[in-house]
Order: structure tokens, then sequence, then C-alpha cells
């Protein structure tokens, strides 16, 4: 999930020193001049009761490996109607969570998309039954990392937890779905990584999906955009108390590399259009030069995303999605022909990109409209204009909002819900 | 969206043109009115394309099925016959290459519908005759220096074209301004002189 812009203004107090690690310990709250915001003292990922299922048949995954059981966190939103006919999947973003209409219990953060999703919204609680799940890998409730290993008794998966992909995330999905009782979904809905899992649901699945919109997507992740990824893996590397990523056994967390990895991304969200409007050469405060610390407006702000963060989000859990992400390749899995991919598509699709992300920039976005047309599959397309970058799906973007509430009304005409 | 609405005269004839349950795309299709009654209408299976994008947003906040693109661009981009009509209305004058656009049309689609703004009307011919300055009409009514219609041609034109390039017209008409028919559709003579646009219904030889 991606922090919305508004929190930009509370982060003046937090800063990180050049070495929360000196002395080797990194005990959480024990180093004074770590975050001076203290880490909230239930770590990311615990035993909260977040609603989930389990499927002790496990999966057979992508990399070969069999999760011997797998759990899925979830939420629903509205009723499902008699005929089980108007259910709405929304997959969600790289560290969002299923709390996708609600307050997060663990966290106390609104849900991540209450802008679109809710009563009288464009996904409409009142007409549709919307579910929404952690994904794989996760660390909301979710098997993931965290979770108990399933080859060794007593230890937890940590980094020894299987390579995973976007399909595999979309094929525990899909026994979500079945075990809701629901052989079709109305729609598929998602931004950035969920809308990868919209576009592999399309293609894995194509019969139970009427209605796919990939928002701020792409069919594949870039050099670019596994280069930043990898910038944020390696800051977690590095961290001392990242221990081989055995941190939990060890009473301590990579917060420093996590919140890294986070401020590096962060930057790809936004444009630099917002970064000017937001901050400009702001500096945060006026007592003379500073070789080090928050010289700079925008340089608070980034600590601020990196460390509230780390208060959400587990290391390990991050590691093994954004490689999932960096795996996606629809077109690689089909010969290198995106047309192929879509062959078998039968959804209608509706794509959305924003004039200003520069992450999944408009021309993938169109690159994937032109490979439907080219498998004469139905497909809406539009650019929204915006300046907030990647990150304006989870903003306030009226025009995208009324042209995903007409798109879908549409579609519920089509296919005959009332 | 609303049931049945009436619709602009001059897409009432187009959708005319059109058998009940095709497959449509309709190139240049603006806020998609045309779509709307296709679909309402004639049960058909109709899409759009629109290069401008807030007329696009438009089109897809009604819920109809439409992609921003360029027709230039956009065409090449469909599979052989995955349409049973395209539809080209007033933008084939607008459009970077008009021939290659047509020679587009009527591969990925079993016919080609295709109206333009008529350059060989009598009051046009008139004002270049007796001014001569490009001429200034409700129909053309941007100067030539920021008119997006790049490639005016007149119904003679037209049918010199598809002659040419071998297209098979099988039906033609002229119309007024706001689309009614008009009386000399038999004579293509007349109806360049006559007639303000043209409506063609093509096929491939």
């Amino acid at each position: 999930m991606l922090d919305n812009a508004s929190q930009a203004s509370a982060p003046s107090r937090i800063r990180f020193v050049a070495h929360p690690c000196s002395g080797g310990d990194c005990t959480q709250g024990s180093a004074s001049a770590y975050p001076v915001v203290r880490m909230d003292q239930t770590p990311a990922g615990t035993d909260f009761p977040h609603q989930s299922v389990t499927f002790p048949e496990g999966l057979a995954l992508d990399c070969g490996r069999v999760l011997p059981s797998v759990t899925v966190a979830y939420r629903t939103y509205g009723a499902l109607n008699a005929d089980k006919s108007n259910a709405i999947l929304i997959c969600h973003a790289l560290t969002g969570d299923q709390y996708v209409a609600e307050p997060n219990p663990e966290t106390g953060r609104p849900g991540w998309w209450e802008r679109v999703v809710g009563p009288g919204r464009a996904v409409d609680t009142e007409k549709y039954f919307v579910i929404c799940a952690n994904v794989l890998g996760g660390c909301m409730g979710s098997t993931g990392p965290r979770s108990a290993h399933g080859e060794r008794p007593g230890a937890l998966w940590g980094t020894d937890f299987p390579v995973i992909t976007i399909h595999d995330m979309v094929r525990v999905q899909k026994r979500l779905v079945e075990h809701l009782g629901i052989s079709r979904l109305f729609a598929v809905i998602g931004g950035s990584m969920g809308g990868m899992q919209v576009l592999s649901w399309a293609v894995q699945f194509p019969e139970m999906v009427f209605a796919a919109v990939p928002i701020a997507a792409a069919c594949y992740h870039s050099a670019q955009n596994i280069a930043f990824h990898e910038i944020g893996r390696q800051a977690i590397f590095a961290d001392p108390c990242f221990r081989n990523g055995n941190y939990w056994a060890e009473g301590v967390r990579p917060e420093r590399g996590l919140a890294v990895a986070r401020m590096t991304a962060h930057i790809t969200y936004v444009s630099e259009e917002a970064l000017t409007r937001k901050f400009g050469r702001k500096l945060q405060n006026a007592e003379g030069l500073a070789a080090f610390g928050e010289q700079f407006a925008v340089e608070s702000y980034l600590q601020y995303q990196g460390s509230s963060f780390v208060q959400r989000f587990d290391a390990n859990s991050y590691l093994t999605i954004t490689r999932a992400t960096d795996l996606f390749d629809l077109a690689g899995d089909h010969g290198g022909a995106l047309a192929d991919a879509f062959r078998a598509a039968k959804s209608r699709f509706l794509l959305v990109s924003f004039s200003s992300d520069w992450l999944f920039p408009t021309a993938q976005s169109r690159a994937m409209a032109r490979a439907l047309n080219h498998a004469a599959a139905n497909v809406s397309f539009v650019e929204v204009q915006s300046d907030k970058g990647h990150d304006a799906f989870l903003l306030d973007e009226p025009d995208f909002h009324a042209t995903l509430r007409g798109f879908l009304t549409g579609c519920a005409e089509h296919a005959g819900l009332t | 969206m609303s049931g049945e609405k009436k619709i602009r005269v001059d897409l009432a004839l187009i959708a005319g043109m059109v058998q009940p349950g095709s497959r449509v795309l309709d190139v240049g299709c603006a806020q998609g009115q045309l779509i709307e009654h296709l679909t309402k209408a004639k049960n058909c299976d109709a899409r759009g394309i629109e290069i401008d994008m807030e007329e696009v947003q438009r089109a897809i906040a009604h819920g109809l099925p439409v992609m921003q693109g360029d027709a230039d661009t956009e065409l090449v981009t469909y599979p052989d016959a995955a349409f049973d009509y395209v539809i080209l209305s007033r933008t084939l004058q607008a459009v970077e290459q008009p021939r290659e656009v047509l020679r587009q049309m009527l591969r990925i689609s079993t016919h080609a519908i295709v109206s333009f703004p008529n350059f060989g009307h009598w009051s046009l011919r008139l004002q270049l005759l007796t001014r001569g300055r490009m001429p200034m009409t409700a129909g053309w009514n941007r100067m030539w220096y920021e008119t997006p219609n790049i490639h005016p041609c007149t119904i003679k034109d037209f049918f010199a074209l598809c002659d040419m390039d071998g297209s098979v017209v099988e039906d033609w008409l002229a119309a007024d301004e706001q689309g009614l028919r008009t009386p000399w559709r038999r004579s293509p003579r007349l109806a360049n002189l006559f007639g303000e646009q043209g409506l063609f219904l093509l096929r491939k030889a």
C-alpha cells in the first residue's frame, strides 16, 4: 500500500541517524537513536486473528515446490445475491492488504481503497459482493514467510519460503472464491501488482471473469521496475538485523533496511511534478546547513514513509512479493507474443493508466490494449490525466472513479445484473 | 444508460446500413452515441475508438466499450475479419493516411461504412471561384491553417479511390449537413454538386 499524500505533513520529528545498529545492538526500541518514532510494539505479521480460511490440501507452486497447507486471510463487503452473480474480487498492490474498505484492525489505518469501494462508491457494496484477500506471501494473515515452516516442524518459513508467482497468488484466490460458492466473478479489479493479478485471472481462468479491470498495471515487470526492487532488497540484506532472514528468532527486525527499501519504492510511486508541488526545495529547518539529517522537507517526508512502513510490514514478505512481481511476464509465458496470452481471454476489459505514472506508464497499458485488440477481446482503455504519478489510482481522482463506475454499470447490464 | 433514444440524423443513416446483431467497430466514435444505439436498438456487439481522451472517458463512464486511440495507428492492431462493419463517420478527411485507413478497415471487417463532408459541393466551388480564398461554410468552418481536416475530398474523388483500390461500393448516398437524404442519390455528378456529405457502404472485391 502506498501512503497517501495527506500524511506528508507529519514527518518533522522523525529522523534516522547514520548508524542505527552501532555496537551491534539493534534490538527493537533499545537503540534510542534509531527512528525516534518508536516502532509499533507488535511486530508486523503477528498472531492477530484475521478472518481466514485454510486449505489443508496445499498448493503446487510454479517453482515446482508444494505448500503443504495454505491459509488465505480475506474480508468481504456487501451481500452475495441469490444466484451468486454479483461478486467482485479486489486484488491489492505490493504492500496492501485485505482491508480494502474498512480500517485495518492491526494498524488502525483506514481501508486502502475506501474512496473506491463502499456504499455508493464506484464499486458499490450495496450492489456488489466485494471480496479482498491478502496475497500469498503476505504478512496480514495469509500464508507467507512468517507462517509455520511446511517442512520443518516448529520453525517458521523465513527466507526458506518458496519463490511464488503472481499466478500462484491467483490460484489461491481462486480456491477462496470457490470456497465462497462462487463459480464466476462479475469483476476482478486491481491496481499495480493488483492489476497483474487481474491479468493473471483473465488468462488463467477466463470463464470465471466476466469483467477485468487492470489499473496502472503492466503485463510484465520492466528492467527498471526490477532494478528499483533490487535496491530495496539489497538494503534489507545489508541491514545487520536481517540475520539471514532469521530476525524473528533473535528478536530483532531489519527496520532500517526495510525503511530504505520503502523510501526507494515510494519515489517510484509519485511523479516529479507531485514531489515538486508538495515540497519543492523547501527546507525542513532554517537553522543553518547540515551535512546529514533532514535538511529538505522531501527528505523527512521519505523518512516518514519508511518508518511508518516498517511498523506494518514484514521484510521477508517484502522480499517474497517483490520477487513475485519481478517474475511476472505474461507474454514471456506465451513465447513472447502477448496477443497469444490473451487468446483465451473472454472478459470485458477496462484498462486505465495515469498520465504521470512512470512506474507503469501509459505505453504499457496501450501495448496491452493493442494485444487485446489483436485477440479480438472487448477492451476499453483510457489514460486519466493526473500529476500524482503511480499513486493516483489510490487517490482522489474523480475522473477515474466515474470511469470505473460507468464501466461496471455497463458490464452489469450486459451480465444481466440488475 | 437509458433506453432507445433518438440519435443524430446522420448517425441514423449509418445505422440503417448495419444488419442487426453484427459486430461493429466505430472509429472516431466521440461519446459513443452510435455505439449505444447499435447496441440497444440493433442488438449489435459495438465498440469504439476515439482519439480525444475526454470523450473516451465520457463514453466509458456511460458504460460503453471505447478505447483511446488513433485511427491511423490502432486499426493495424486488430486481426483480419474481426468485425462485420467498421464505421468511419466524418473522420476520413482528418486522418493522416486515408487510403491506408480504408485498407485496414476492409481488412479487419467485411464491410466499411464511410461518411465525409463533400468538398465538391457547389457552395465551396463558388466561394473558391469568386473569392479565391479557401471556402468557409457550416461544415468547413475552420481556417486552413488550423483545420484538422487535412485531406478533403469530393464524392467523385472517393468513387475514384474505391475504383483504384478495388473496393466495391455496395450502397451510397449523398446527404445535406444535417444528414437528411438528398434526392439525387443515383446521380454521382449531381450528388457531388449538391450533396454536403457522402455516405458509402463498401466491401472488399
